[in-house]
């Protein structure tokens, strides 16, 4: 069976190192949080200024000045520390944070990554954290479903969408399958309900077995 | 120049000239200074250059001075959002100039404008269509592009507390851009919660030193 997208949390949540300094995009990427494994120390970055964030914010715990990169309110935990917006981008370009994981329009086979603008005439662009980020953190995890709704391919030979970065994500989280990008290709690490020669079919991408 | 404590935001907006770069500090609504804005808007500056983070929330703030046709062109990393609907009914129209800026270039380039720094090397954008047309270079093995700093005639910002002096407290993610945008701007202007007595504030956390503020109002 394929990954709902809590299934996809928890399998990013997993790889995720005890002691790692972390951000979650906006979107799903958000879900990994749920599942981040207690007392490993895991510290979450959110770009508008703040290191250990804690869960959303419920009932008189909501305070306006106190959000995350998503604008919804979150909470202060013991040894969270507040910064302004040129230190925490500082912190991303700088190569201070361990993990970020991100959504995505496409993935090509040897990491490009797309995911702020579809390039249509109408759009409105809107870029964020996400092109800092990509050149930013240390390693770069997509999570997105593997299909568009109209059953195209996510991970491409070239992107066609505008990019976001070259050669920047590491490992691409999908319903279908887990793949590993690294310099010798790309590397099928799991597959969810889909064999190798299935997904070797319906991608136009070189893939390689563990 | 020591520090202006204004009684009213009309005071506190004054002489804010037709064409300005205004840089408006807040994330979202976070440490949206709403009521120098709000002023802003009565006192009828237009042909502004606004820089912020969003391109206005709701039809308060930013977005109210939107509405007004007070702005030639936004600067922003993140425009598009679901309560966005003011700028983005006048960019569909052509009515509003728009330049996407990561949000990491935006904060950095008004570090650079608030520090000196002529224009700086780095690689975020670097292969994507925001990098196109600028400067490149290689420095360790790795493409970096050259970006300009940018400089603000007026920052309005809001922080949590002053003190007579000027100095500067915030509170949470409120924080935001406000200290980076009150060093980047000719004339910073904070709207705060409170103005206290100089010396209540404690040295060894205030965030924003006097010198980069030149006018205070408590709202």
């Amino acid at each position: 069976m394929s990954l709902d997208k809590h299934e996809m949390a928890a399998l990013v949540a997993r790889d995720i190192a005890p002691g790692s300094y972390v951000n979650l995009g906006i979107g799903q990427p958000t879900l990994v949080a749920d599942h981040l494994p207690a007392g490993a120390g895991i510290v979450l970055h959110t770009e508008n200024g703040m290191l250990n964030m804690g869960p959303a914010a419920v009932g008189d715990q909501i305070d306006p000045d106190l959000t995350n990169a998503g604008k919804i309110p979150v909470t202060e935990l013991p040894g969270s520390a507040y910064f302004h917006h040129a230190d925490s981008f500082a912190m991303m370009r700088g190569g201070h944070l361990d993990v970020c994981v991100m959504g995505a329009f496409q993935v090509s086979a040897n990491g490009d990554l797309a995911n702020w603008h579809t390039g249509d005439p109408d759009a409105i662009p809107a870029v964020g954290g996400a092109m800092d980020l990509a050149v930013g953190a240390k390693s770069v995890y997509v999570m997105m479903t593997l299909f568009t709704k109209r059953g195209e391919p996510k991970l491409v030979p070239e992107c066609t969408y505008p990019l976001t970065g070259l050669k920047c994500v590491d490992r691409v989280y999908t319903d279908q399958a887990t793949f590993l990008i690294t310099d010798a290709g790309v590397i099928v690490r799991d597959t969810f309900g889909i064999t190798f020669e299935e997904l070797s079919d319906r991608l136009d991408v070189p893939l390689l077995r563990p | 120049m020591t520090v202006t404590i204004c009684d009213t935001t009309a005071e506190a907006v004054a002489g804010i000239r037709d064409g300005s770069t205004v840089l408006i500090g807040g994330f979202g609504m976070a440490g949206m200074p709403v009521q120098l804005i709000d002023a802003l808007i009565d006192q009828g500056a237009s042909d502004l250059t606004v820089v912020s983070n969003n391109a206005g929330n709701g039809d308060t703030g930013l977005a109210a001075l939107l509405a007004k046709g007070r702005v030639r062109k936004m600067i922003c990393s993140f425009p598009r959002q679901t309560d966005s609907w003011v700028f983005d009914g006048l960019y569909r129209a052509g009515k509003i100039e728009l330049e996407v800026v990561p949000q990491g270039n935006l904060a950095e380039r008004m570090r650079a404008a608030g520090a000196g720094i002529g224009a700086f090397y780095g690689r975020t954008g670097v292969g994507t269509p925001l990098a196109e047309g600028k400067e490149t270079r290689e420095i360790d093995g790795r493409t970096h592009v050259l970006e300009f700093p940018i400089k603000g005639d007026v920052a309005l910002i809001g922080a949590f507390r002053a003190d007579r002096m000027g100095n500067l407290v915030y509170r949470k993610t409120a924080r935001n851009f406000g200290p980076v945008m009150a060093t980047a701007a000719a004339v910073t202007i904070a709207q705060v919660s409170e103005v206290v007595e100089t010396g209540t504030l404690d040295p060894e956390v205030i965030v924003t030193p006097s010198i980069y503020v030149d006018r205070v109002v408590a709202v």
